[in-house]
């Protein structure tokens, strides 16, 4: 299990039907995204339509898990779920799309969290949700 | 003009649909409209709505307007919504306009509304992760920004120090005293790398504006301030989901239109407002409407060109880092456009006629963008 500065449960959103996929993909140690038959987009969060084509014609796949550091803050707040201050990041997934997420297994400050970093996904088990989140990985694995 | 419907469908089912959330719901009856007309996403320009948010609704669709209604009265919102929506074609707002309704009345589905319940993209996508509002959400393109432009945090601090020495000419400001680069990087963290002089008040207040016909406004007691242009647009209503962020969307849309309606250039922009929550939203501001290239907003503002006396003065009220922030700072924006087009504003710019006035809803999630005068077009 991921070392996490959460103490407490997260808030957990409700799946929806078109959402149901990505949630039983991460119980399962999956992250899934979408693709468009019809014009190749890769994209998440999950709907029922291609974004970029309007087409209904999508499958679901796994994704590599793997990304990129893209950007992020750490949040001095108190926050109900979350002991000390913890970084809440945007990670861009080689397939394309970007995540928001928290970065595990990493110390919470500006010299160990580098832009640009390979993460990895990882998943935490939160009851009724797994919840992804992302750890360093090296670069060439 | 006359203005036409040219699409009409509803949802592929009707009755009890438990197998869809609500705003698949409007997606779903958007999807065969667009069958009905031959038409795709992409070939709409203007998004209106009810009961979901219009921002909601043009992400989900891939849609990028420049016109948005999100006019929310009840059962006959839609019908508001047409009326709306032919005005905006004939005045050239947009061509072609999407307006949806679904709702999970019965099955109960991701019934999420404005408020995004938990069902929504931001309960499920975003809410886990410890985002607490716009302190955390709306600054974390900022390091990516410093990464790609070479922005410092010196430079950052500086926009707020610059709007400091325009609310020290303002009596109404909250805060009037000035401060230097120092005091902003030494003020408390409230998410790195912003600190809290960095981020807006949270102040109470309140405005209003009246608006007539340019021929009836002779009849009032003071000086007209005319209308020479608009612009608006929605992108997200999550953050991490920009395209770009470092840019917005909304703002690159609303405020080209604005622009554009107003058949005007940079260069005749005499002064200019752009909505601060965060100190990098003026940066934004300028490059994304074209005052500034692409990374040299920051350089722009230490070389001392938004303050007083500057080629720009930007935000002379103090802004929302200094003035007043009551939650929904964008009418404050726009009364000091007025006022600084009527010749009254306590920083008062000499011989300004024409006045940009640029607003952010949620966290870029939208956009809208007033051009002021003080002559007629
Ligand atoms: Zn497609």
């Amino acid at each position: 299990m991921a070392d996490s500065p959460r103490r407490r449960p997260r808030p957990l959103g409700q799946p929806t039907p078109e959402t149901q996929h990505f949630w039983d993909g991460t119980k399962a140690g999956e992250l899934r995204l979408q693709r468009c038959n019809d014009c190749g987009h890769v994209y998440f969060p999950p709907r029922s339509l291609c974004p970029a084509c309007s087409s209904r014609n999508v499958d679901v796949f796994s994704a590599s898990g793997k990304g990129k550091l893209l950007s992020y803050v750490i949040n001095h707040r108190p926050h109900p779920s979350f002991d000390g201050p913890y970084a809440i990041a945007v990670v861009e997934l080689d397939e394309g799309p970007t995540m928001l997420s928290n970065i595990v297994d990493c110390d919470q400050s500006p010299e160990a969290l580098v832009l640009d970093m390979p993460l990895e996904v990882t998943f935490e088990d939160n009851g009724d949700l797994a919840v992804p989140l992302f750890r360093p990985r090296e670069s060439q694995s | 003009m006359t203005v036409a419907i040219v699409g009409a469908a509803e949802t592929t089912e009707l009755g009890r649909i438990p197998d869809m959330s609500q705003i698949q719901l409007h997606a779903d009856a958007a999807l065969n409209a667009f069958a009905d007309a031959g038409i795709r996403a992409r070939d709409i320009d203007g998004v209106a709505t009810a009961g979901e948010s219009p921002v909601n609704i043009a992400h989900y669709l891939g849609i990028a307007p420049r016109w948005v209604d999100g006019s929310s009265v009840g059962g006959c919102s839609f019908m508001l919504h047409v009326r709306h929506a032919a005005a905006a074609i004939e005045a050239g707002y947009a061509h072609t306009v999407l307006i949806t309704h679904g709702e999970s009345g019965r099955s109960g589905v991701g019934r999420g509304g404005r408020g995004g319940g938990g069902g929504s993209l931001l309960a499920q996508f975003e809410s886990p992760y410890g985002s607490m509002g716009p302190t955390t959400m709306f600054t974390i393109g900022v390091l990516r920004y410093m990464k790609q432009y070479g922005m410092t945090h010196e430079q950052l601090a500086m926009v707020a120090v610059v709007q400091r020495e325009w609310a020290g000419m303002n009596p109404r400001a909250s805060y009037r005293d000035p401060i230097t680069v120092d005091d902003v990087l030494n003020s408390r963290m409230i998410a790195y790398p912003f600190h809290l002089l960095e981020c807006c008040l949270v102040t109470d207040g309140g405005g209003a504006l009246i608006l007539t016909s340019a021929e009836r406004a002779a009849d009032f007691p003071h000086k007209p301030v005319y209308i020479l242009g608009s612009g608006e647009s929605v992108e997200t209503p999550m953050v991490s989901q920009m395209k770009d962020l470092t840019s917005s969307q909304a703002f690159r849309i609303a405020g080209s239109e604005a622009m554009r309606s107003a058949g005007i250039n940079h260069g005749d922009v005499d002064h200019m407002m752009v909505y601060d929550a965060f100190a990098h939203l003026p940066i934004w501001g300028l490059e994304d409407l074209g005052f500034c290239g692409r990374g040299e907003a920051p350089a722009f503002i230490e070389d001392g060109n938004t303050r007083p006396g500057g080629t720009l003065p930007l935000n002379t009220n103090g802004g929302g880092l200094s003035y007043m922030h009551s939650g929904m700072y964008g009418m404050y924006a726009l009364q000091e456009s007025v006022r600084q087009m009527r010749g009254t504003a306590p920083a008062q710019v000499p011989g300004a006629a024409v006045s940009l006035c640029l607003g952010v809803g949620g966290m870029f999630a939208a956009s809208g963008c007033i051009v002021m005068g003080n002559e007629l077009p």
